[in-house]
């Protein structure tokens, strides 16, 4: 069985949450008791209807204001797959919260108000789903009840969402799917209301998506997360590299060059749980050896050395600021990629995206909270990155604030 | 020839490691959270897993009500034993003798809410800058939203409305002196994933997570176990009944299931066939629609 991360945006009335709940409810992941805590919560406030949005609004603030605050993160599973939702709120302020939890997502569901087609939200979701990357899309025409389960009405939406969807390029996979999540059209069964719709339903589609490419498995890199020194007896002269693989394939007697000593060596062993394996891969968390004995610690980077990453203290990227004070273009942030931390500064900002109508402000100086835009940096120290587009894990990067300890934007490097 | 795509979970094991390892690596003295629960148990496997040969390079702590089933306290000295970790041990009852904490009264009194004192005191005294638990998002609603690498105050308080956002895999464990972070390494597991992981990798539980026959009363629809803690009231009768418990807590508050499920093969088919949440038994979260949210935010695990 494997995973499925995937992300829902959606504002208040679009039908986000009876999806959910539905998914939830028809995989069989919503309990009883969690029903009825949220059918008594429902006759308190007087609704009447059971409101699923209860299941995901966990917090005492989101439900006294019926709106939610912060990524859930929800669970189903079904024979197939697993599936984790980073279900995210669509409200424009929250323009953080859709690029946090789109971060981790293999696949973005973007829901669309049949009544109302291709709005100024949807752009806004597909313009981050394609900024964070995320090649997979399905564009959700829900309420399809309430346009008598209309082709017509289906087809004028998705071709208007394809017309504007041409201009992002990293959107590779566009599904479109007539639902009703409140009747379940579409959701786990083919809906007979739609027989001239010929594609698979939602849950179908999701179980079946291949997603097993998004990870690079081409340019081999590891950061060294922690250097592992037994100090027994029985492993004197142990020094082990302990990691995550976050791109290519390593396997034992691969010629690699340390980052930033230069230094060449082999891959002795790779161990995970004290097993010798053939290879690593990235997502795999493991441990390296080395033939020489060479000085590296966290921050370094091991990678082939046939096929190194970019370095440079000179940064091209798009970030997204995330804190309520303004960036001040001549503060220095600590930045962290990858498991490297360093100082940096906002050397210039070339422009900031109205991500309502995708159109570039220029003569911009500043960002404020929940902007998106494209900035020059400069680091105290190299880093060793690849551009965002090919390797997800090495590309990004977060700014903290030194003085608060916040983390304040969200970077993608070019 | 590998098709390089990792099973559910072996993705979740990687991204556990990897938390652990970043924890060693941003934090100066974390501490792990062990109270010999399930969900400990499999944390500090990933633990052991991380820093293979060497051994995990934090102690294992437990906050201990004093109200434990004996099989709990057994199984945690062992272990700790076994894997060669110090094991420091917050007593709820010094906190009362101390003041700090005071025992609650009436019927339903219970301890869990005074743990949260007694770890505050433990991590202020042993300095932890960050407390692994094994929190997982599935448990509770107020948990579904809370980050890997949970910040705390100085008061040790949650503020769930102003978290850090978490991207990929960077985490930011960077705080002001006396602040501290819960970090949650489990955090993506389901109760279905830990059953699933603890079969595949063969991890030994108390003996009270196997359906066994035990003397229990019925208080408010929970099943309780009869012992030292937990005494039949008048009008409660005393039945012996084939019991296991779910999760593990305070004898006085973890209600048992009723099951015949004494393998994990067959504790796994009726996690799966099960209809209630597995707190569904804990008194703790019954106290109110938020209870959860509102001892986290105090501090509570």
């Amino acid at each position: 069985m494997d995973l499925l991360r995937f992300t829902t945006a959606g504002s208040v009335d679009d039908g986000k949450s009876t999806l959910i709940g539905r998914l939830l409810y028809d995989s069989k992941s919503i309990f009883e008791d969690q029903l009825e805590a949220i059918e008594e919560s429902s006759r308190k406030k007087g609704d009447e209807n059971v409101n699923l949005a209860l299941l995901t609004d966990g917090l005492k603030a989101e439900r006294e204001q019926g709106i939610t605050i912060d990524v859930a993160y929800r669970y189903f599973a079904t024979p197939k797959r697993k599936f984790i939702i980073a279900d995210t709120p669509g409200h424009i302020q929250y323009t953080r919260n859709m690029v946090t939890g789109a971060s981790t997502a293999n696949l973005a569901i973007i829901l669309i108000d049949a009544r109302k087609g291709v709005i100024e939200q949807t752009k806004r979701h597909s313009f981050i789903a394609n900024l964070l990357r995320i090649k997979h899309v399905v564009v959700a025409v829900n309420k399809m009840d309430l346009v008598d389960y209309s082709q017509e009405v289906y087809d004028g939406i998705v071709a208007d969402y394809q017309s504007f969807a041409s201009r992002l390029d990293n959107l590779v996979d566009i599904t479109p799917i007539p639902i009703s999540a409140l009747n379940g059209d579409n959701i786990v069964e083919k809906s007979e209301n739609m027989p001239w719709f010929e594609g698979s339903s939602l849950l179908y589609h999701l179980e079946n998506v291949y997603v097993g490419g998004d990870e690079n498995h081409v340019q081999a890199r590891f950061p060294v997360q922690w250097v592992i020194r037994p100090q027994s007896d029985k492993f004197h002269d142990f020094r082990g590299f302990a990691g995550r693989v976050a791109g290519g394939v390593f396997r034992p007697g691969d010629e690699i060059t340390v980052l930033p000593s230069g230094f060449g060596t082999r891959v002795k062993k790779i161990f995970h749980d004290g097993r010798e394996m053939e290879e690593a891969f990235a997502p795999q968390s493991i441990t390296m050896t080395l033939e020489d004995e060479i000085d590296i610690s966290r921050g370094d980077m091991l990678v082939k050395a046939n096929n190194p990453p970019d370095q440079g203290q000179n940064l091209e990227a798009m970030i997204c600021w995330f804190s309520n004070q303004n960036l001040n273009p001549r503060a220095k942030f600590i930045i962290r990629q990858t498991t490297r931390e360093t100082k940096a500064i906002v050397q210039n900002v070339s422009y900031k995206v109205d991500i309502n109508t995708l159109r570039k402000e220029e003569d911009v100086a500043s960002f404020t909270l929940n902007e998106i835009g494209r900035i020059s940096l400069r680091t105290a120290a190299p880093l060793f990155y690849d551009s965002y587009n090919d390797n997800r894990h090495t590309g990004s990067f977060i700014l903290i604030d030194p003085g608060t300890n916040e983390t304040v934007a969200a970077g993608m490097l070019l | 020839m590998s098709d390089y795509t990792l099973s559910h979970l072996n993705q979740l094991e990687a991204e556990a490691i990897f938390i652990l390892r970043e924890t060693a690596a941003q934090f100066e003295n974390p501490g792990l959270l062990f109270s010999a629960g399930k969900d400990s148990i499999v944390m500090a496997h990933l633990a052991r897993k991380a820093f293979y040969p060497a051994r995990i390079p934090f102690p294992l702590v437990h906050v201990d009500t004093g109200h434990n089933f004996p099989e709990t306290i057994a199984f945690r000295d062992a272990y700790a034993e076994k894997i060669g970790a110090r094991l420091h041990i917050g007593l709820v009852q010094d906190s009362i003798d101390r003041g700090t904490a005071v025992e609650e009264t009436g019927a339903n009194a219970s301890r869990n809410k005074l743990q949260t004192v007694t770890l505050l005191e433990t991590i202020e005294e042993q300095q932890y800058d960050a407390v692994l638990g094994g929190g997982r998002r599935d448990e509770e609603k107020a948990r579904a939203k809370e980050r890997f690498f949970s910040h705390r105050n100085d008061f040790g308080e949650w503020d769930p409305k102003n978290q850090r956002p978490e991207l990929w895999n960077l985490f930011n464990g960077r705080k002001q002196s006396g602040e501290h972070f819960r970090v949650f390494p489990l955090s993506n597991f389901t109760e279905m994933d830990v059953w699933m992981y603890m079969h595949r990798e063969g991890i030994d539980l108390p003996s009270l997570y196997y359906a066994h026959e035990r003397e229990v009363v019925i208080r408010n629809g929970v099943i309780l176990a009869v012992s030292e803690f937990v005494q039949p009231r008048d009008g409660e009768t005393v039945e012996v009944k084939k019991i296991r418990f779910r999760t593990m807590g305070d004898a006085t508050i973890t209600g048992a299931v009723e099951s015949d499920a004494d393998t994990m093969e067959r504790i796994i088919e009726e996690v799966a066939a099960a209809r209630q949440t597995e707190r569904g038994n804990r008194a703790d979260d019954k106290r109110s629609e938020t209870a959860m949210e509102d001892r986290k935010k105090e501090g509570y695990f």
